[in-house]
């Protein structure tokens, strides 16, 4: 019932800035004004009304939930902080919350080196066979996160994977992949690296591109060797890029789901379960919806954190 | 000659660097490709070899036999598509208008559209499960469709496009009395093709290879999307791996197919803009 009446009041709230806007001062001559006027709130209205729906109504409903001991259905009982009080005394949030930076902080550089890496090694202008790099390098865009976990499983099977074979092969002995929950840790890491590359290596292609061609003869002429000239000339090139590359991929890592969940499932036991399987479990197969609502908004507020911080980083440097 | 050889020397340590990375990305693939065309017994006994020492398609049959994929592609592709086209339509139009008008309140939308970017609404399950429950769409492809068509990414990859486009070519088409929408349908969206094209591939794979979403509103089978029923391969604690070997590439092939004719139009355009949904 009470979702009901919010579904006609948040669309609304989202007119008002579209109200506000039609009573400021006339630009030029008055019929002009009143067709640009109405053009481009045709044009938004699509989208407006997806937005109202599906990211300021569920905003808005999540953040009630919250306050709620709501369980998917029935009447939604008015608890306060309750759920606030119980998340931070929770040791389960704490360990997917822990899980999931520690996941982020390794697979973000892993990840950012990989893409570079690729992008580099693509733009060189000596390399051969750049076509088919390029689309090979392009391949694992293309396959699923499920399918990139069933993929990454099978490599790092304990008794069957191809790296435990190598390892026994050479004299070692089985590394246990899915056993340790770090080892598990670990191969997803490597996995979200190799999925993510493809995607911010085109970002990094263009990037590199727009460095200028002659800072790199100058620097040639004052004897600048390559490293020298990678460190020098082109990571400060592309910062802008690196910004947003790895704003990206941080917000993206801290809400990996569906790959880890092809990959170990959490697993061992639950010792990788990262915070948006938390909320999942918690929203869904517990029906828990306010507590889990509760975890969503904490993990909200640490995403816009992480965003903010990065824009602040990116105008400072861009300044 | 002489230059030639020493142009060949030079460029050895990049082509090496270049192809190593290569192999090192394609090894998990072409392991897995490989490793489907074994049989069962041969997927476990050490040594293995790289290539099969027998080549069979039965975990194929039998993936094919265990999977009802023909309704599984076609739910995937009626989402997908279906999604695709409004999202390409949708982020135009709502592109244009952020791109060529000025408004307050284009502005408060625009800062909307990135704070989408920032808190991405798969982390609000639950309240988006209950609006897709409350318009009726749960357990429907419907249900699936609405939440994902509007990628801020899109919105920005249109609105930055349409700002590189003079304004004097709209200035012109208002004097020769044209009606601003057909300004926008006829001439500034087909000079949006690439774009367009662009933003097409992109969605369809996002879409075909949605996990999240679907898994939460479809719950009857016959409804289920190509990753969903995937995941119902990985449920159980014993895993036939020869079939979820061949199920998963089978899963992979439109969008491979797709990839191969479309390529050029995804790695060599500048989408600078593109961030990522």
């Amino acid at each position: 019932m009470t979702s009901t009446m919010r579904s006609v009041v948040a669309p609304k709230a989202e007119d008002a800035p579209t109200v506000a806007g039609a009573v400021t001062p006339p630009r030029r001559r008055g019929r002009a004004k009143r067709r640009y006027r109405l053009t481009p709130l045709l044009l938004s209205a699509g989208v407006i009304v997806l937005m109202a729906l599906f990211f300021i109504w569920p905003g808005v409903l999540g953040l009630t939930y919250s306050f709620t001991s709501y369980k998917g259905f029935g009447p939604m009982n008015f608890v306060g902080l309750d759920n606030y009080t119980k998340l931070a005394g929770d040791p389960t949030f704490y360990a997917a919350l822990g899980r999931t930076l520690i996941y982020t902080v390794f697979s973000v550089p892993l990840g950012y080196a990989l893409s570079l890496s690729l992008a580099v090694a693509l733009t060189n202008v000596r390399a051969r066979g750049k076509t088919a790099a390029r689309i090979i390098f392009f391949l694992p865009w293309l396959v699923s996160p499920i399918v990139t976990g069933v993929i990454w499983r099978w490599m790092f099977g304990e008794n069957f994977g191809f790296v435990n074979y190598v390892i026994t092969a050479l004299g070692g002995g089985a590394v246990p992949w899915s056993s340790d929950p770090n080892l598990s840790l670990m191969v997803v890491i490597v996995a979200s690296s190799w999925a993510g590359a493809a995607f911010n290596m085109l970002l990094f292609i263009a990037a590199l591109n727009n460095v200028p061609k002659s800072y790199y003869e100058a620097a040639q002429l004052d004897g600048a060797n390559g490293w020298q000239r990678f460190v020098s000339i082109t990571l400060p090139g592309i910062a802008p890029t690196s910004v947003l590359v790895i704003l990206l991929s941080t917000l993206g890592q801290m809400k990996e789901f569906a790959m880890i969940q092809a990959l170990n499932n959490g697993g061992p036991g639950t010792s990788n379960q990262l915070i948006v399987q938390y909320i999942y479990q918690t929203g869904f197969a517990q029906s828990n919806v306010g507590y889990a609502s509760a975890a969503s908004m904490v993990l909200l507020v640490i995403l816009m954190v992480i965003a903010l911080i990065q824009i602040a980083i990116n105008r400072k440097a861009t300044r | 000659m002489r230059k030639k050889s020493g142009e060949i020397r030079r460029s050895i340590l990049p082509t090496t660097m270049l192809w190593v990375l290569a192999i090192l990305m394609a090894f998990p693939l072409l392991w897995f490709l490989l490793s489907s065309f074994k049989g069962g017994g041969e997927l476990f006994t050490y040594p293995l070899s790289f290539l099969p020492r027998e080549w069979t398609i039965d975990g194929y049959a039998r993936a094919w036999e265990r999977i009802d994929f023909v309704r599984y592609f076609g739910n995937t592709i009626v989402v997908a598509a279906i999604t695709t086209a409004l999202t390409v339509f949708f982020c135009a139009t709502a592109g244009y208008a952020l791109a060529k008008y000025r408004a307050p309140w284009l502005s408060v939308f625009a800062l909307c559209i990135l704070s989408m970017t920032m808190l991405p609404g798969e982390v609000i399950l639950s309240p988006t499960f209950s609006v897709v429950r409350d318009l009726g769409f749960y357990n429907s492809l419907i249900g699936v469709i609405l939440p994902s068509i509007l990628t801020p990414t899109g919105v920005f990859m249109f609105r930055q496009f349409f700002i590189t486009v003079p304004d004097e070519l709209l200035d012109a088409a208002r004097i020769d009395g044209a009606n601003e929408l057909s300004i926008f349908f006829r001439i500034m969206l087909p000079l949006a093709r690439p774009i367009m094209l662009t933003l097409a591939i992109i969605s369809f794979q996002w879409r075909w290879n949605d996990y999240i979403f679907p898994l939460i509103i479809l719950s009857d089978p016959k409804n289920f999307t190509l990753q969903i029923a995937l995941r119902s391969l990985l449920g159980s604690e014993n895993i036939d791996w020869a079939i979820l070997l061949a199920a998963s590439v089978i899963s992979m092939i439109p969008l491979v197919l797709l990839y191969l004719v479309f390529q050029k139009y995804i790695t060599s355009s500048d989408i600078n803009t593109g961030l990522r949904d």
